[in-house]
């Protein structure tokens, strides 16, 4: 299956678990937060949550801005 | 709202002693934003949040760590509530923290607040448990409503983000001020220190600002300025000013003739 993650395709294999998707893209542990579909989905999920086919992954951390 | 003189200021549950909120954006490295944040004696400082670059990493939040400066997430480029309550959401998430700088502006050219996003954003997010400080329009109506609506501060324009012009309107912040049971932060518009200091005697409880330090020549500098401008206008603000006279008020003695 596939899905977008920050706008990009992305190719999973195996089990579609967020946790596990975040891992594998390189992705620091703290200081990010994850939203599938607009909608933030609660760090202490992303082990469970089963991405869908298609899912579109937006992972959003601080920057200098304001 | 104008706090005693010796009050540290108080927004929500958080306390900070100084009353300069410094943002992050613009500066060069994160070497020159470290060392203009440790000259503005700022304890909270702005950031954006954006798509995560794998390369880029965390770099800003450990040196805001290091620093012991707490963290303001805003909703910058956000022109909707929806867009500004998700992105408030996000922050929350990433951040660990309840506080939200509220921004939904209208229009790239003039980065103003768009008022009817803006009070709907700040009623959901009110709603949603979160400690709300909005970018506002200069006008004692709006910041009237968002206080209603339950933020925590209003955060007025001195002028429109980043055209460092100064308070273009002085008699609408001190209207705001008047009127305000929360406390009230000039926001953007602040291009050197004097102006710093006209916010706080105008009776501001502080001043937020990014740009008239990142973008300046030498940004530890005037990050030191505008320290010591916001202190001078707390300062005078609470010293009691003259009154302001027409004619001459001699201040040595008359000679004996």
């Amino acid at each position: 299956m596939r899905i977008e993650l920050n706008g990009e395709s992305r190719e999973i294999d195996g089990e579609p678990l967020l946790a596990r998707v975040l891992t594998e893209a390189g992705l620091p542990e703290r200081g990010i937060a994850v939203a599938v579909d607009g909608e933030v989905v609660p760090r202490a999920t992303w082990p469970q949550h089963r991405l869908a086919d298609g899912a579109r992954v937006e992972v959003l951390t601080a920057v200098q801005g304001g | 709202m104008s706090e005693r003189a010796d009050a540290p200021l108080t927004i929500g549950e958080e306390k900070f002693d100084s009353r300069l909120i410094m943002g992050t954006g613009g500066a060069a490295n994160l070497e020159i934003l470290e060392r203009a944040l440790s000259a503005s004696g700022t304890e909270l400082t702005t950031v954006a949040l954006r798509r995560v670059d794998v390369a880029g990493g965390t770099g800003l939040l450990d040196l805001l760590r290091r620093l012991g400066i707490r963290v303001l997430p805003n909703t910058a480029g956000c022109r909707t509530a929806a867009e500004a309550v998700l992105t408030a959401r996000m922050a929350r998430e990433a951040l660990e923290t309840d506080l939200v700088k509220l921004e939904v502006v209208a229009d790239e050219r003039t980065l103003l607040p768009d008022p009817v996003e803006l009070l709907d954003a700040a009623e959901q997010l009110v709603d949603d448990g979160f400690t709300v400080l909005p970018y506002t329009n200069d006008d004692p109506v709006l910041a009237r409503r968002l206080e209603q609506a339950g933020c925590a501060a209003v955060m007025p324009l001195g002028s429109p983000i980043g055209t460092g012009l100064g308070i273009r309107n002085p008699h609408n912040i001190e209207m705001i001020v008047d009127g305000a049971g929360v406390p009230v932060v000039l926001d953007a518009g602040i291009g050197t220190a004097s102006e710093a200091a006209q916010a706080m005697e105008l009776g501001c409880d502080a001043v937020l600002l990014a740009t008239a330090v990142t973008r300046a020549a030498d940004p530890e500098r005037m990050a030191r300025a505008m320290r010591r401008g916001v202190e001078a206008g707390w300062d005078a603000r609470h010293a009691g000013r003259i009154p302001r006279r027409y004619w001459a008020h001699a201040s040595s003695p008359d000679r004996e003739e």
